[in-house]
């Protein structure tokens, strides 16, 4: 089974660990886990070493989510890596615009592992 | 020349009683699936909202109010407990941000559940208080609601103020 590294984006750190407490009890095999607050911070964390899988919030300081991802898609490096978007409010509008700028996926809080699972499963290819 | 200038008529959605309702579901569900924990209503609480920590969440658009969620401050260490892990009961200071995204989340998931507003109304971040002995008070004219959930023995108060 792969072992995975995950960049975690939110601005809150508490969310950052219960975005990771919920991918291990999802039985999601996690080698290495990366946190960022905002955007800016991802994208540098990126510079470091290129993750597997990122899970980022909508709403955040400095670099929103969408403004992320927008810079993400200049990065070659991170061309492929899938990102999910994790929303509190359900607000339509800013997921669809999420899609559009590359997201793979979302998911809204209040969230289970299991449906941390469904969504992240699939993206990882094969090995979970 | 005729000006097409059209001014935009803010949209307000009216407090609807109907709502506490739709906060007990909303607030039960966030609290089953974030800290894994099936809490029951106190269908007649008898005291006022009290306890040590109150998290706060500020809500501005189509509906202005707030959403805050108060317990006693073990109560609070224990959902942070659930939610982070042990390591939580250890650091105060977790237990304070725990509440304040469980806060979020019941604000966030009940907007969500109520038509047009999941777009039209936007969440301020959390704020936690810590303390006993203080009074929360609101501009008039407010509504809202208020209900209480049953953790253990003790009661976890989740009220819905709104600005009309």
């Amino acid at each position: 089974m792969k072992k995975l590294k995950v960049l975690i984006v939110d601005d809150s750190s508490v969310m950052r660990k219960i975005v990771e407490r919920a991918l291990r009890q999802a039985g999601l095999d996690i080698n290495e886990v990366a946190e960022a607050s905002n955007g800016a911070e991802a994208l540098a964390e990126i510079q470091k070493g290129v993750p597997d899988m990122i899970l980022s919030d909508i709403n955040m300081p400095v670099m929103d989510g969408l403004e992320f991802l927008k810079n993400l898609a200049t990065l070659d490096s991170a061309k492929g890596v899938p990102v999910i978007m994790i929303t509190t409010e359900g607000s339509e509008a800013r997921v669809v615009e999420a899609l559009s700028a590359g997201a793979k996926g979302y998911l809204r809080k209040p969230f289970t592992p299991e449906q941390v699972k469904e969504r992240v499963a699939p993206l990882l290819g094969g090995g979970q | 020349m005729k000006s097409m200038t059209q001014s935009r008529t803010p949209v307000t959605i009216p407090f609807d009683p109907n709502w506490k309702t739709i906060m007990e579901c909303a607030a039960l569900e966030v609290f089953e699936m974030m800290a894994n924990v099936r809490l029951t209503l106190n269908p007649a609480p008898t005291e006022a909202p009290t306890g040590g920590q109150t998290a706060m969440v500020g809500m501005a658009g189509a509906l202005c109010g707030m959403t805050t969620i108060r317990c006693t401050r073990s109560t609070a260490t224990k959902l942070a407990a659930l939610m982070l892990g042990e390591e939580a009961v250890s650091n105060p200071a977790s237990a304070r941000d725990a509440l304040g995204e469980l806060c979020n989340m019941v604000a966030g998931n009940f907007k969500a559940k109520i038509t047009g507003l999941a777009d039209a109304c936007m969440l301020s971040v959390p704020t936690v208080i810590a303390g006993e002995d203080y009074s929360m008070d609101t501009a008039e004219p407010a509504e809202g609601v208020t209900i209480a959930l049953v953790y253990e023995t003790e009661n976890i108060w989740v009220t819905l103020v709104t600005h009309s």
